[in-house]
């Protein structure tokens, strides 16, 4: 008996599936803004802090990254309760993504920081420029530049990441998608309809993304 | 609710023998997916190169939840049963082919042309040219980011533990059910996956580190 695909089964949702989607986006977005600043404090401290600061934030990275986000999640939204701080799994998968993409950001930052060499700036001093235009067009433009590729592409890793937030039932796509196969039935038609969303998702970033780079971090080129 | 004895906690750790076995079944699958995709990414046809490249990008511009989800639910369709086992390492495979042949694409790239090219003069054909000219240079390449997607790949199990198999989270969140002490039990969880990564980590960057130092 051949299977009969029922896709008209998963459309009749599509209202839950776009606020999921959404749910998405915004939980990634937020995620990225607030680990950026995690990790710029955390690159800063790696790079000029005190020997004790340094050692944590090591500490930090490599547990992070050695472990997987699954844990991570498990230990904020069911370990956390028991020393006395209770999440709502909006709030906790938030604070999961931000610790997670905070311990890969510092080392993206850090490279940042030290793509710029000395001399860079010395030269950008005996051309006479300001020390504005020696901070935008030194140091900021060309970090920029280096590090945007990973910045860009630990965004995608992280809105794809965001997926295993279902896990606590976050709200998001997938816990969405959970959801409604759990209603309907369709579970291949449901997950496929929903991977493909996430891979318009990506899709559309990627093109953004490069659409950016070309116009406003194109390299000078050497000829 | 029971309180957590110490058989519980030899289930969890015992568990990692489930765990290590996906890892190792997803790479060594990986990797005779990830050398056809590396291959087929460096071919002369170019409908074979924009084929692995669409895989490629399907793989990596999805959740590897959904992919291990799909690799459930699609057997189901064609009337054939699968147990979360089979699910999760036909799953794995096929996401590590995806990544390992886009890294092993790259190490095969950085040989130098005239490599190839000197192979072409001796007369060498497609085969000895790939295995015994280009490849066995591109491996040294290759090691330290093969070792960090390991490193990923082994982390990637813990999402077999959603599609119902029982490998050493899923076994962590078993026994938490029954004796709810999350803290201690996903701690030591945490603790055993960082000693499982933390080594292969440690010597990707080695490995990196002293690649770097021979090319300068």
């Amino acid at each position: 008996m051949a299977y009969q695909f029922e896709f008209a089964d998963v459309f009749a949702y599509w209202p839950e599936l776009l606020r999921g989607a959404l749910h998405t986006l915004v939980l990634s977005g937020l995620a990225m803004v607030i680990g950026m600043v995690v990790a710029v404090l955390g690159a800063l401290g790696k790079t000029s802090g005190p020997r004790w600061l340094q050692w944590i934030l090591d500490a930090y990275i490599e547990v992070i990254r050695n472990t997987p986000f699954l844990i991570q999640i498990f230990m904020i939204y069911f370990g956390l309760p028991a020393a006395g701080v209770r999440l709502s799994s909006e709030t906790a998968a938030l604070l999961a993504l931000v610790v997670n993409v905070g311990a890969y950001g510092i080392e993206i930052i850090r490279a940042g920081i030290e793509s710029i060499s000395k001399g860079q700036i010395e030269a950008g001093k005996s051309l006479g420029l300001r020390p504005l235009q020696i901070f935008r067009y030194i140091i900021l433009k060309p970090s920029i530049q280096a590090i945007y590729p990973s910045l860009t592409s630990q965004f995608i890793l992280l809105m794809l990441n965001s997926s295993v937030c279902s896990a606590i039932a976050a709200g998001e796509l997938t816990a969405a998608a959970g959801d409604i196969q759990s209603r309907n039935f369709r579970s291949f038609e449901v997950y496929f309809v929903v991977t493909c969303m996430y891979f318009a998702m990506s899709v559309l970033f990627w093109g953004a993304f490069a659409a950016i780079e070309r116009a406003w971090l194109r390299k000078p080129s050497l000829r | 609710m029971r309180v957590l004895s110490e058989g519980d906690i030899l289930f969890i750790i015992m568990a990692v023998r489930w765990t290590l076995l996906l890892s190792i079944v997803a790479f060594i699958g990986g990797g005779i997916g990830g050398l056809i995709v590396a291959l087929a990414r460096t071919s002369e046809f170019k409908w074979l190169r924009w084929l692995a490249l669409s895989y490629i990008k399907v793989f990596q511009g999805t959740p590897l939840l959904m992919q291990l989800f799909l690799a459930f639910f699609v057997p189901g369709i064609f009337g054939i049963d699968v147990d979360p086992w089979g699910a999760a390492a036909v799953g794995l495979s096929l996401h590590a082919s995806a990544f390992l042949g886009e890294i092993w694409r790259g190490s095969i790239e950085v040989v130098p042309r005239g490599q190839s090219e000197a192979a072409y003069s001796l007369g060498l054909t497609y085969v000895p040219r790939m295995f015994l000219i280009i490849i066995p240079q591109a491996i040294r390449i290759a090691i330290p980011p093969t070792i960090g997607f390991l490193v990923q790949l082994i982390k990637g199990t813990s999402l077999a533990s959603i599609i119902g198999f029982v490998e050493i989270t899923r076994a962590a969140q078993i026994i938490n059910n029954a004796t709810f002490r999350p803290f201690t039990i996903f701690a030591l969880v945490a603790l055993v996956y960082f000693l499982i990564c933390w080594p292969l980590s440690a010597y990707s960057k080695v490995m990196e580190r002293k690649l770097t130092v021979a090319s300068r």
